[in-house]
This record gives C-alpha cells, structure tokens and sequence, in this order.
C-alpha cells in the first residue's frame, strides 16, 4: 500500500460525527466551568436583591451603575444558550429517543430563542 | 423447554431486577436524577424569565406589577423551588466537572453528593427566608 488511501464515504462520516461529539462535550464542559461561576455571582445577586426589596427600578438602577453587569449578563446568555440545548440533546436522546436532523433543528432553534430572548432581556434592562 | 432452565431464567430475572433496584436506590442515580429534572425545570423556566424581564422595556410597570404577583406565597414558593434547582445543578454540575477532570474515587461520592445536597438546601433555605 502506498500512501494514504481515501476514506470510504461511510467512515468519513463516522469520523464527522465523531468529531462533532467532541466538539459537544468540550462546549458542554467549557460553558458549563463558565456557568458555575456566573451561577455562583447569580444566586448571591438573588439573596441580596431580595433581602433588599426586589424592584423593577432596583434592577434597573443595577444594570445602569456601571458596565460589569451588562457585560457579565450577556455573557451569562451566550454560555446558557450554548449549555441548556446540549443538555436538551442528552434528555432527548436518552429520555425520549429522539435524535437526528429534525433534533438538532429543533434544538438549534432552542439555542435562537434562548439567546436572543436572553440578549434582548438583557438590553432591556441595560437600554 | 425443561423446569430447571425455566427455573434458571426465573432466577436470573430476579437477581436483574433485585440489582435494578439497588443501583436506582444508589446515591449516585439519585444525584443523576437531580442534575437532569433540575436542568429540564431550568431550560423550561428560561424563556419566561427572559420575557419577564424583557417587560422592562416596553412598560416599566408592568415589570413592577409582575414583581407584585410574585409576592404571592404560592408564587414565593415556586421560586424558591427553582433557586433550589438552580443550586442543585450548580452543585452537582461542580461536581461532575470533578468527576470528569479531577478523578473519581468511589469513596468520596457518597460525601460529595451529601455536600450537593446541603449546599443546595442552604441556597433556598437563604432566599426562602429573605423573600
């Protein structure tokens, strides 16, 4: 044999699929570190906001004090929209036996919806 | 088919299921359990939290008048329910991170999940008793 021979059709797309799996855990994993910080500075925010009257001018009055919040918020949305449909992929898969095209379509749109509701939400508050 | 294999098979099921049952009364399954319903809980409250606060914009009040409704008991302890499920799947999210990265000793699991659990309990007992 000399050289490398081309892959059959059928292995090439083994090998794709292969590397997409990788690419979904590492961006579990990655988004999920990520997350665990921002939950962290999240649910402290939260006991502190309550235990100071929770108000729509309070919220407001955060996201204008200076640019962290905003900032830290839309990052916050871009990590839960790559984490919350890989997450769905697994219950779907192994909970509902869905899997394939449609799926991934289905949580694609998933992953739209929570990042542009979430960015939106996040500038109406910063806005 | 003669009886002993019948008897076999009978057996065979049982010990299957006897051993079914074990591995799901397990800690770790239960944690399993936790991480999953608490991401699914999370993943469906999502885009009502953003629509929430996305009121902010076209109608501050609005934003307050919801706010009101919150402070209804019964809504007060929907939300501690999903700060509880917020925590529980930052907790065992940590953990499985360790899990994954750090080492698995089969020894520590028992400990780590009990920590998952109190440090979640903390978290909604802290805004339970705030809000």
């Amino acid at each position: 044999m000399t050289g490398a021979q081309p892959l059959e059709p059928l292995a090439q797309a083994g090998m794709r699929g292969a590397r997409y799996a990788a690419w979904r855990f590492v961006l579990q994993r990655a988004s999920a570190a990520v997350l665990a910080l921002f939950v962290v500075v999240h649910l402290a925010t939260i006991i502190y906001a309550v235990r100071h009257a929770l108000s729509a001018q309070a919220i407001v009055a955060r996201m204008h004090a200076n640019v962290f919040w905003p900032a830290f918020y839309a990052l916050f949305v871009v990590a839960v929209a790559v984490h919350a449909p890989l997450g769905l992929r697994a219950v779907a898969d192994e909970w509902l036996g869905l899997r394939g095209r449609a799926t991934d379509a289905a949580l694609a749109v998933i992953a739209l919806v929570l990042l542009g509701g979430g960015l939106y939400a996040v500038a109406s508050l910063a806005g | 088919m003669n009886d002993s294999s019948t008897l076999a098979r009978a057996a065979s099921a049982d010990t299957m299921r006897r051993n079914d049952l074990r591995a799901r009364g397990h800690a770790g399954f239960l944690a399993f359990v936790a991480h999953r319903v608490s991401g699914i809980v999370l993943a469906l409250f999502l885009p009502l939290h953003f629509f929430a606060l996305s009121q902010a914009l076209s109608d501050p009040r609005a934003l307050d008048g919801f706010l009101e409704w919150t402070r209804r008991p019964a809504v007060k302890f929907a939300e501690t329910m999903l700060v509880l499920a917020l925590a529980v799947h930052l907790a065992g999210g940590v953990r499985l991170l360790f899990v994954e990265f750090v080492g698995w000793r089969a020894e520590w699991q028992k400990t780590a999940i009990a920590m998952v659990a109190g440090t979640s309990l903390a978290c909604a007992l802290l805004f339970a008793l705030n809000a």
